[in-house]
């Protein structure tokens, strides 16, 4: 009997961990003793950090995805369907065509969606710049603004990529002057706690640079509704700011396939945060932003969550006991700093990240990085 | 100080969740109560035992105590 193992997202998490499966368990796949599938709604991938960068007319859509076909091994079947609803007890998932889809082993790697609708007002009046339809916005509305008060507020925590709103607050401030115009623009930083950041060593270092370049900052700000029309921010705290552009972080939710299965209390899957296994459900595993572990919502994470996961997966399937975890490792850069310099930043769980220098070499290492991303997506890099 | 015995109406659970976690749940649960209720958060993180007070005297709710539980923290909150 064959072991079917069905990974449902198609983003990085999903095409790594579908390729390292192909990888590990070549032999059982190519004799028909096992099977992986890849369900992704959409026939493409994005590459999601690309998307700050559009919103400054630095990059195009078509240069940042990829059909998912492309990025997986051939071995791996790919199905562009959407699960929507999982019953862990019979190990079945529903697809949106109305065809179901059984599994001995379930990754889910359903990723982060933005709920513009939690905060009245923000579809309205707020632009964002976490996908490209919100970047292409954006970019339109950066080229024309000249003058005013830019905000910068993030709202949702947690988020994807947990260091953008700092890159996009550098790469406003660069923007603007090389512009000649930065004289004209006020730019405001806002975050949810008394900080510009949820590590110490990352908010000084980024504290000092936005005090630098005339970036104000306020803390303790949680917004509660926004007035469209008279472009104001409303806070929880019930303090008020007048804004000519927003740029916000919105809040953040899980796909609605886990609160079908009950798997966590909130949007995300509770998840073991070492085995990176569904603490609710047998055989299921999360990977990236589905999974509710105590590190960021990266890129980095959901890769090397996936390293992790196809071999715990491959050993169950060949019966052993498996013995890898994730440890929490995470890496970023954090670009944008006067336009060409980057800091790099690496910890584990329980560890306070120390933050580099920047450098324009750094910053050069994240945009050949950019380029490379692909080998990572298909598990080469 | 001895410590009173706060009957929390809520009690919000961010043990292992890291800054700013253990705020920003704290902040959703207090939106979503009645004035007067009692809430207790448990965090591990130690940043967050800081923010929380600054929090509070900003939006104007009362910090009742904080406990040291020897894993965690307890804090104890009324909205106002």
């Amino acid at each position: 009997m064959s072991t079917k193992i069905c990974v449902v997202g198609g983003g990085s998490g999903g095409t790594i961990v579908a390729n390292r499966l192909a990888e590990k368990l070549r032999p059982e796949l190519e004799s028909g003793k096992a099977e992986v599938t890849v369900l992704n709604e959409t026939s493409h991938q994005l590459y999601k950090p690309a998307t700050l960068y559009m919103a400054f007319g630095k990059s195009e859509i078509s240069e940042v995805k990829r059909p998912v076909r492309d990025l997986l091994d051939p071995r791996v079947d790919f199905r562009q369907e959407k699960a929507v609803r999982l019953d862990p007890d019979s190990k079945e998932l529903q697809l949106k065509s109305g065809e179901t889809c059984s599994y001995d082993y379930l990754v889910l790697t359903t990723g982060s969606k933005l709920d513009m609708a939690e905060i009245p007002g923000l579809k309205e009046a707020g632009h964002h710049f976490y996908g490209p339809e919100g970047s292409e916005e954006l970019r339109e509305e950066l080229a024309k603004f000249n003058s005013g008060h830019l905000v910068v507020s993030v709202i949702g925590v947690p988020h994807m990529c947990p260091v953008a709103p700092l890159e996009f607050s550098f790469l406003a401030d660069d923007w603007f002057r090389r512009r000649g115009i930065r004289e004209d623009v006020e730019i405001t930083y806002t975050y949810p706690i008394n900080s510009v950041f949820g590590f110490d060593t990352i908010a000084n270092w980024a504290e000092a640079r936005m005090r630098e370049r005339d970036i104000n900052i306020e803390t303790l700000f949680n917004v509660e509704e926004i007035d469209p029309d008279g472009k104001v921010i409303k806070t929880v705290e019930g303090s008020e700011m007048d804004f000519d552009l927003l740029v916000a972080i919105p809040p953040h939710k899980g796909d609605e396939l886990i609160n079908s299965a009950d798997l966590g209390d909130g949007e995300w899957v509770e998840t073991d945060k070492n085995t990176l296994e569904a603490t609710r459900a047998e055989d299921v595993y999360a990977i990236g932003d589905a999974a509710d572990v105590p590190t960021s919502k990266a890129g980095s994470v959901a890769h090397y969550e996936s390293s992790v996961v196809a071999d715990r997966i491959a050993s169950l399937a060949r019966g052993r006991t498996p013995s890898a975890i994730y440890e929490g490792k995470t890496i970023c850069f954090i670009d944008g700093v006067d336009g060409n310099k980057a800091t790099f930043l690496q910890f584990k769980y329980g560890e306070e990240p120390e933050v580099p220098q920047e450098s324009k070499l750094l910053h050069w290492a994240k945009h050949s990085y950019n380029e490379a991303y692909w080998l990572t997506a298909k598990g080469l890099l | 100080m001895a410590e009173k015995n706060y009957e929390p109406d809520l009690v919000v659970d961010s043990r292992d969740s890291t800054c700013p976690g253990p705020l920003m749940d704290l902040i959703g649960k207090v939106k979503g109560a009645e004035s007067g209720k009692v809430l207790e958060l448990k965090t591990t993180d130690k940043g967050s035992k800081d923010d929380v007070p600054d929090w509070l005297d900003k939006a104007g709710h009362e910090l009742l105590e904080v406990v040291d539980r020897g894993d965690y923290w307890s804090l104890y909150v009324r909205k106002s």
